[in-house]
């Protein structure tokens, strides 16, 4: 079975000559059918383009597009956005303004037979839980409610792939956790292939099964949410998801050396490297006499847990992330220790 | 990359915001204050509603003479009157011009305003600005060119008769007055579409293409039902401007009811007849308004964002080959409506100066036309913002009233608002009659509903949540008009000003009959020079009236590149 989207290679520059901007740079992923996947990265990364290259708004420079096996772009292929049998949820929505949410949803549905047309619609209102609300006008409604509108209208016509962009940054902090949930309990139980575009890691980890990121138009690494965070594949990763410190060492294949001792590396590596340590990674113990201590720069407590930033003697700052029951008070003296193995990146320059 | 920031931070700040102000606000003392405030603010509404009433009344006083002068008329006289005057032949030409100018100007500017907002089109903003140009040429100034260049010994006749030519195919009659009125008057529509497009979000359009839809079929079923509202704003100021206009129609000699109208005035000096055929062409402006009304729906059109947030980047559609046949397309409007009849001027002009015309009565002219232009604008922003303010905003019937009662003056035309003032100043009002002032009321009776139809579609395009989340911020009425309403209003305002001003200086019946005496314009200086037929001394004041309305336009242009940049 074809995967549900496949993109090889695609690169889109935007202006020419000194104006230009590489927005997409060879960028690859493949989606399994049914599957929900994010595309995180910073603003600017170029995610936002991509969906618009997978949707047919843009044209690819180079590189191919497959939908569920089906070449949609390059090898001078476009196919225009509706022969794509796509779905499309805006981050402004789009709602039709001048029809009621009923002629919203049933838009993408005119070749169908009126009953059939009814049935489909009914069946999408419940799964969305818009039942009730037809007969309103879209600015009759609440942002979450336009929401569900918009994802309805998306996947009444059944679409090959369901394309989100930043879906949720419309809705005020205090929905948003509810309506991702909804939302993602709808797209799973609609069984569509989605893809989901984000700047917010914290959305992205808690709704997806894998997550591209997205670095400076190409896809750095694609994992699921757990391996992303362990084992990020590049600095850069590992810097973007998560709170990282770094600590300069030498790599001695298994084992690598640095200020705090000598660490269990995870991988095979040699040279010089740039250990990743997770704050919940470092550990602080009493100082011991006769060696040169780390001392306690700044606390932020959060009451389950509290970020403590240590200066090492060499001058380099660690932070830690620890349990609520020990108190950490400015310029205490303390040793530092790691959970082993770890992970290292070599050193660029 | 687009709007990737996540608006969270505000809505977050706002609530905090509006927590602490409940906080500080919470009292007996702050109560006390508030009961007062409403007492002022229950008189501040009262005196608003009262000044638009009376501005209202005010643009009924010539209509209002008109029904008392045909109702000194009996019954068995009326129907004597609309025997001899044919009256169904002069509604009916009226009607098929009506109809045949506003079709035919909706199908030069919807392409016209779609390709240069939304696609590729080589050299666009060039384009906008010439798709615009036509309105600064006055319809008897068109007329004019018309006839300089297809009648009988004009232009191409002067050409041909060496070749054995002795007759060109005539254009005077319909065809004439049909051309030259949807050449000069298609840019109305072409603002307003264009406006409407501008606002409209394209990503709308890019949900019906992921839907299945194709580019036509998004444009026909999304698109253009957006665009409803402003074809309809722009479809009823052209008919409305076609129904009224004297200049085009009087020049090519088609009946309809203003040449119909000053013919009689001229011939009969019964004036009785040109009231009740004045008062039919009035009937007519009824029904346009009713139909509009209508076209709208229930209620009042609220097609503004239905979400917050700032627009995606706009994308043009590309037009690859077809980027020719737009190309042709604009070309041979701009060619027909701006080129030709410039060069038909500047033909007659250079003719004129090499028989040693004088320019110095242009000079005069076009102070004077300055003078009353920028105040009648004036006085069109200050009377037109609180009509206009309450037509969109406050209900009931009598804002309703009133806002329909301005809009009714559009449909006098300038021969009959004249006439009823003449005689109404000549009458009651001697220390007003043959004033300046007079002319510039006549001004704004005429023009007010364009300054009023620019400042509704921004009044529209405000969203009441805006205005009340000022007022959940603790800010007052007033601190709400000034702070928020007012800015977001103003480029509707400024471009409301520059059309009155425009229209003022191109208007000719009311100059013609309400000016001081000595008090020459540029529009009278054409039409005397026209009417007798002295095609080189209209070309100067023509020349020099479009140099005045093209930089009122750029003015128009400006305003709105600031909304683009700072949006």
């Amino acid at each position: 079975m074809p995967p549900g989207l496949h993109l090889q290679g695609i690169s889109k520059q935007f202006g020419t000559g000194d104006a230009s901007v590489l927005a997409v740079n060879d960028a690859s992923l493949t989606v399994d059918r049914g599957e929900f996947v994010a595309l995180l990265g910073p603003s600017g990364c170029g995610k936002t383009s991509t969906l618009r290259l997978i949707a047919g708004f843009e044209r690819v420079d180079a590189g191919a597009i497959e939908i569920d096996g089906t070449l949609v772009a390059g090898d001078a292929v476009h196919v225009q956005p509706e022969k794509r049998r796509i779905g499309m949820v805006f981050q402004e929505y789009a709602l039709f303004p001048h029809v009621s949410v009923l002629a919203n949803i049933e838009f993408g549905l005119r070749r169908m037979t009126a009953t059939d047309r009814t049935a489909r619609t009914r069946e999408i209102l419940e799964l969305t839980g818009l039942a009730g609300l037809e007969g309103r006008m879209p600015h009759e409604l609440s942002g979450g409610q336009q929401q569900r509108v918009a994802l309805a209208r998306a996947l009444a016509p059944n679409p090959a792939l369901i394309l989100l962009d930043e879906p949720f940054s419309n809705l005020d902090a205090g929905l948003r956790a509810r309506v991702r949930a909804e939302v993602g309990e709808i797209l799973h139980a609609a069984k569509t292939t989605a893809i989901f575009v984000t700047h917010d890691q914290e959305e992205a980890l808690s709704l997806v099964d894998r997550v591209a990121v997205m670095l400076n138009g190409s896809i750095e690494q694609v994992a699921s949410p757990h391996e992303l965070y362990s084992r990020p594949a590049t600095r850069s990763v590992a810097e973007f998801i998560g709170d990282a410190n770094f600590l300069p060492g030498v790599a001695h294949g298994d084992t690598i050396e640095c200020e705090i001792g000598i660490l269990a590396a995870r991988q095979q590596i040699k040279g010089p490297v740039d250990i990743l340590l997770r704050p919940e990674n470092v550990e602080l113990l009493a100082a011991q006499p006769g060696l040169p201590a780390a001392r306690v720069r700044h606390t932020l407590f959060f009451g389950h847990d509290q970020l403590i930033t240590v200066q090492l003697p060499t001058g380099t700052f660690l932070t830690a992330r620890l349990g609520p029951s020990d108190a950490y008070v400015p310029d205490l003296p303390l040793q530092v220790a790691v959970r082993s193995p770890v992970i290292a990146f070599p050193r660029s320059s | 990359m687009s709007g990737e920031s996540g608006s969270t931070e505000h809505p977050r700040r706002s609530i905090a915001f509006q927590v602490l102000r409940k906080a500080y606000s919470s009292g007996p003392l702050s109560r006390e204050g508030d009961a007062a405030r409403s007492t002022v603010q229950r008189y501040v509404g009262f005196f608003f509603r009262g000044l638009v009433l009376l501005i209202a009344l005010a643009m009924l006083l010539p209509l209002a003479y008109l029904i008392f002068r045909a109702g000194g008329v009996g019954w068995t006289e009326v129907l004597g009157l609309l025997g001899r005057t044919r009256m169904l032949a002069i509604m009916w030409n009226s009607l098929i011009l009506v109809c045949g100018v506003t079709t035919l100007s909706l199908l030069l500017a919807l392409p016209f305003a779609w390709l240069t907002e939304r696609t590729d089109l080589p050299g666009w903003r060039i384009w906008t600005v010439l798709a615009m140009m036509p309105l600064v040429i006055p319809s008897y100034v068109g007329g004019y060119t018309l006839i300089a260049m297809f009648g009988p010994r004009g232009v191409l006749q002067e050409f041909l008769s060496p070749l054995g030519v002795e007759r060109l195919p005539s254009i005077y009659g319909f065809t004439g007055a049909l051309w030259v009125l949807t050449l000069f008057t298609y840019p109305y529509i072409f603002m307003s579409i264009r406006a409407a497009l501008h606002r409209f979000d394209p990503s709308v359009e890019e949900a019906a293409r992921s839907l299945g839809y194709n580019g036509l079929q998004t444009f026909l079923r999304v698109t253009i039902p957006n665009l409803r509202p402003a074809i309809t704003a722009g479809g009823l100021l052209v008919a409305l401007y076609t129904l009224s206009d004297f200049g085009a129609v009087s020049l090519l000699r088609f009946n309809s009811f203003t040449r119909a109208i000053y013919v009689q005035y001229l011939s009969s000096f019964d004036r009785n007849v040109a009231s009740l055929l004045s008062l039919a062409l009035i009937v007519f402006t009824i029904i346009l308004l009713l139909l509009e009304r209508n076209s709208r729906g229930k209620g009042r059109p609220r097609y503004y964002r239905s979400s917050a947030g700032v627009a995606a980047p706009r994308k043009r559609i590309e037009l690859a080959r077809r980027k020719w046949l737009a190309l042709a397309f604009c070309g041979a409007v701009v060619m027909a409506a701006l080129v030709l009849p410039t060069g038909v001027i500047l033909y007659w002009l250079l003719r004129g100066l090499a028989s040693g015309e004088s320019l110095a009565p242009v000079w005069a002219a076009t102070l004077n036309s300055f003078r009353a232009g920028a105040l009648a604008a004036i006085a069109a922003a200050i009377l037109g913002l609180p009509v206009a303010y309450a037509a969109v905003r406050m209900g009931g019937r009598l804002m309703s009233f009133a806002a329909r009662a301005v809009y009714l003056g559009y449909g006098l035309p300038g021969i009959v608002i004249a006439l009823s003032l003449v005689f109404l100043g000549a009458n009651f009002a001697p220390w007003l009659y043959q004033t300046l002032w007079m002319l510039v009321f006549a001004y704004v009776v005429r023009f007010l509903p364009q300054a009023m139809g620019a400042m509704q579609i921004s009044l529209l395009q405000m969203n009441p949540r805006l205005e009340e989340a000022g007022r959940s911020l603790g800010l007052g009425n007033r601190a709400v008009f000034r702070r928020i309403t007012a800015p977001i209003v103003r480029p509707g305002v400024l471009a409301g000003m520059a059309l009155v001003f425009l229209t003022t200086v191109k208007e000719l019946p009311a100059t013609l009959l309400l000016s001081p005496t000595g008090f020459s314009t540029l529009a009278t200086q054409i039409w005397s020079a026209t009417d007798e037929a002295f095609f080189t001394r209209a070309a100067a004041p023509a020349l020099v009236l479009l140099a005045m309305s093209a930089f009122s336009i750029f003015l128009v242009l400006m305003q709105e590149e600031k909304e683009v940049v700072s949006g």
